[in-house]
C-alpha cells in the first residue's frame, strides 16, 4: 500500500523514557482481531492509556496534554516480541510518522520501513540528550532530514546522523513499497523457482 | 573462504542483490494464520494480484480459536469472523487450508514440523515471530510482518538485508531434569533480551546433537526472545529420521536426493561467524523467570538480582512492580495460581510426556488451576494413543482442545489479573496471558512440580 512520501519532518515529540518496550505493549494481542487495517491508533498502548475501567492513566506521556507531536522518542530495544505489523499500523494511525531510539528490534524496523514510519536510531548518549531537552520543554522542536539522514534538536541545532539503506531511503521519499519492485520481477522469479534444487 | 550453514541456505536463495539495499529472497515454504493474513488479502484485492504459487502456502486457525467445545461455532464475533475470513481467503486462492476441527490442524509451528513440511535447506516464513522454531531442521525460518505476508502471497519473495552470524556452542552433558527449554532460557539470560538483535544464529555443540528434535524446536523458537531473526541447526540422522515418512517428506526417488543434498548442509570448517559464544552444560540449572522479558530470568534455587548496568533502573523496577517482587526474593516457594503447558515452545508430545511422567501417582495441588493445551489435534490424539490422557485425569488434571490459548490471550483463556501463572510459553511480557496476568516462565517440568505443590518448586527436589 502507497503511503505519504517522507522528506522532512519537523515536529515536537513525545517521550516514552522506557527500554524493552514490546509490541503486546504497543498493541495487546486482544485487538488484533480486524481482518482490516482501520483504527489502530485508538489501542495504541492500550494498558499503559487507560485503567481496566477504561479511565485514562494521566501519568502516561500519551496522555499529557503538554506532550504531542509526529515523532515517539523511545527507550532501547523499542519493538521487541511479535512480529505484528499492528504495532506499527498503530503507531501510524495514531499519528507518528517516525520513532526514535538507540536500538530497534529487527522484525519491528523492517515492517516500520514497509508501512512508511521511519525508524530513527540515534546513540544511547544522544537519546539521553533527546529526553532531557522534552523534558527541559515538552514544546521544543525535532527535525529529521530523510535526504541527509539527520537527526535535530532545532534549538541547539545538534544533530546526529542515522542509517538507512539506499534502496529504503528512496523508498520511503518516494512512497513505495517492496511489492511495487517485485511485481516488475515475476519472470525472474519463476524462472528461479524452476531450477531450484528440490 | 568457508560458508556457514546460514550462508548455504541464504545465499541459494537469492534471485537478486540490490546494492546498498535488501536481497530478494525466494521462500519455499509459506504458513498462514487468521490474525496476521487478513489485510495482506486485502491488499492483493486491492493491487488486484492473484496468489503466486498457492500450494506453498499452508494456512491454519490457532491463535483466535477456543480451546473448549471446538465442534460449536466460535462464540466471539470478532474472532469467528477472522477464522472465517482466512477459510475464505484460502478458496478463493486456493490455498491449503486446515481450519479448526481439521485433523491436521494446530499451532502453525507445531504442524509444520509434523506434517513433513519443514526440511532442512528451504527458507520457511510466517507472519509470526516464533517461525524461527523451524530452523531446528536445519532450515532457514523467521517472522514477517504483514507488508512481508502481501509480498509472498503476490511474489513468494520478500525483500530482506543478509543478517549477520552468531554462533552460540554449548558442549558436555546436560545435569538431570535440566531441559532444552532451560537451556535456552539460560542463553537469553546471559545474552538479554536483545544481544542478537541483527543476527541469525547458528546452535552447535554436544548439547544440540544429542538433543532430540522436539527439543532442538524448543531452542530454535526461543531464539527470537534474544531478538535474533532466528536460529538453526544444521540436519543430522535425527533429522532425517523424523521426517522420513511424514506426509509432505520427499519420497523414494526424491529423499534420496533430498538426503544427498542435506548431508552438505553443514557449518565449513574455516567459515567465519561475526560473534561467537561459548557455555558449558554443567552450569546450566532449571531457570525460571522473574520479570517481564525473557531475559530477566534465573537458576530456579536463586534470589532475584540487582538491576545490572544494561538494565535502566526505573524499566528494571517497572518490571518488578508488575510482578510484586523484590530485590532479593528467593523464587523457590512463591505461591502460583496458573500453570498452563502448551504452546509452540512446549506444546508437543514431547513436553506433554515429561510433564505425565512427573506427575503420575501425584495429584494436583488444589490450589491451582492447570490449563493443559496440547499444540495440534496430532498431539492430542498421541496424548490419548498413548494413555497420556488417563494418567492426566487420574492425577486431577483436565485437557483441552488445540491452539495458541493462553500463549498470548487472543481468545477466551485469559490469566486473571494479577494472577501468577508458571507458563512453559515464550513471552512474560506485561499482560501477554491477560491484563494484569503475571508470568513466570519455565519448562515442562517446572510447571508439572509446580501444579502438584501450588509453589515454585526446583524439580530436583522431587524427582
Ligand atoms: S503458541 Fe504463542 S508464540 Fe506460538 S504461535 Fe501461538 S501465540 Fe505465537
Amino acid at each position: 500500500m502507497a503511503y505519504d512520501k517522507f522528506k522532512i519532518l519537523k515536529s515536537t515529540a513525545v517521550p516514552l523514557n522506557i527500554d524493552n518496550v514490546d509490541t503486546d505493549q504497543i498493541i495487546p494481542a486482544r485487538f488484533l482481531k480486524a481482518t482490516e487495517r482501520k483504527r489502530f491508533g485508538d489501542n495504541l498502548f492500550r494498558d499503559w492509556r487507560y485503567s481496566s475501567d477504561n479511565s485514562l492513566i494521566k501519568s502516561f506521556p500519551l496522555n499529557n496534554k503538554k506532550y504531542n507531536g509526529k515523532i515517539l522518542v523511545a527507550g532501547k530495544n523499542f519493538g521487541c516480541g511479535s512480529s505484528r505489523e499492528h504495532a506499527v499500523w498503530a503507531i501510524y494511525d495514531y499519528g507518528f510518522r517516525a520513532v526514535v531510539s538507540s536500538f530497534f528490534a529487527d522484525i519491528f524496523k523492517n515492517n516500520c520501513l514497509n508501512i512508511g514510519v521511519l525508524p530513527v536510531q540515534i546513540t544511547e548518549s544522544f537519546l539521553s540528550e533527546v529526553f532531557i531537552e522534552i523534558d527541559r520543554n515538552s514544546r521544543n522542536m525535532f527535525e529529521i532530514n530523510l535526504k541527509n539522514q539527520e537527526f535535530k534538536i532545532t534549538s541547539s541545532s545538534i544533530k546526529e546522523r542515522f542509517k538507512i539503506s539506499t534502496y529504503k531511503k528512496s523508498n520511503m521519499s518516494n512512497g513505495f513499497d517492496d511489492i511495487d519492485y517485485l511485481i516488475n520481477k515475476k519472470d525472474q522469479i519463476s524462472a528461479f523457482a524452476n531450477k531450484l534444487k528440490y | 573462504m568457508g560458508k556457514t550453514l546460514f550462508d548455504k541456505v541464504w545465499d541459494s536463495h537469492v534471485i537478486e542483490k540490490i546494492k546498498d539495499g535488501p536481497d530478494v529472497l525466494f521462500i519455499d515454504k509459506h504458513f498462514i494464520h487468521e490474525v496476521t493474513s487478513p489485510v495482506a488479502f486485502v491488499g492483493l484485492k486491492n493491487r488486484n494480484l492473484k496468489v503466486m504459487y498457492p500450494q506453498k502456502t499452508y494456512a491454519t486457525a490457532d491463535h483466535n480459536t477456543p480451546t473448549i467445545n471446538q465442534h460449536l461455532p466460535i462464540k466471539d464475533r470478532l474472532s469467528a469472523i477472522q477464522v472465517k475470513t482466512l477459510e475464505k481467503n484460502c478458496n478463493e486462492h486456493g490455498i491449503n487450508f486446515w481450519g479448526l476441527g481439521h485433523k491436521k490442524n494446530g499451532i502453525v509451528h507445531v504442524i509444520g514440523p509434523e506434517n513433513g513440511i519443514t526440511q532442512p535447506g528451504l527458507t520457511i516464513v510466517c507472519g509470526d515471530s516464533h517461525t524461527s522454531t523451524h530452523g531446528a531442521f536445519g532450515a532457514i525460518a523467521f517472522g514477517i510482518g504483514t507488508s512481508e505476508v502481501e509480498m509472498v502471497l503476490a511474489c513468494q519473495t520478500i525483500m530482506q538485508q543478509k543478517p549477520m552470524k552468531m554462533k552460540i556452542n554449548v558442549e558436555g552433558k546436560l545435569s538431570a531434569n535440566v531441559t532444552p527449554k532451560d537451556v535456552a532460557i539460560y542463553i537469553i539470560s546471559k545474552l538479554s533480551s536483545s544481544g542478537a538483535t541483527g543476527y541469525f544464529v547458528e546452535y552447535a555443540g554436544s548439547v544440540f546433537k544429542d538433543m532430540s528434535m522436539e527439543g532442538r524446536m524448543t531452542v530454535c523458537n526461543l531464539s527470537i526472545e534474544m531478538g535474533a531473526r532466528g536460529g538453526m541447526i544444521a540436519p543430522d540422522e535425527k533429522t532425517y529420521n523424523y521426517i522420513e515418512g511424514r506426509e509432505y517428506a520427499p519420497k523414494d526417488a526424491e529423499w534420496m536426493k533430498a538426503v544427498n543434498y542435506w548431508t552438505t548442509l553443514m557449518t565449513d570448517k574455516d567459515a567465519i561467524f561475526d560473534k561467537e559464544y561459548n557455555f558449558k552444560a554443567e552450569n546450566i540449572e532449571p531457570m525460571i523467570t522473574y520479570g517481564t522479558n525473557p531475559g530477566m530470568a534465573i537458576p530456579i534455587s536463586k534470589s532475584i538480582p540487582k538491576a545490572n548496568k544494561s538494565e535502566s533502573k526505573l524499566s528494571y523496577k517497572k518490571a518488578l512492580d508488575y510482578m510484586e517482587f523484590s530485590e532479593g526474593d528467593k523464587m523457590i516457594g512463591k505461591k502460583i495460581d496458573y500453570v498452563f503447558l502448551g504452546s509452540c515452545t512446549n506444546g508437543r508430545i514431547e513436553d506433554f510426556r515429561t510433564f505425565a511422567s512427573v506427575i503420575k501417582g501425584r495429584k494436583k495441588s488444589n490450589t491451582v488451576d492447570a490449563w493443559l493445551v496440547p499444540g495440534s489435534h496430532k498431539v492430542l490424539k498421541s496424548i490419548k494413543d498413548e494413555g497420556i490422557l488417563d494418567i492426566l485425569i487420574e492425577s486431577g488434571f483436565k485437557l483441552r482442545e488445540p491452539g495458541c490459548s493462553a500463549c498470548l490471550a487472543m481468545n477466551d483463556d485469559k490469566i486473571p489479573k494479577g494472577k501468577y501463572a508458571v507458563s512453559t510459553t515464550n513471552r512474560n511480557f506485561e499482560g501477554r496471558q491477560g491484563p494484569g496476568a503475571r508470568t513466570l516462565l519455565a519448562s515442562p517440568l517446572v510447571a508439572a512440580v509446580t501444579a502438584i505443590t501450588g509453589e515454585i518448586t526446583d524439580p530436583r527436589d522431587i524427582i
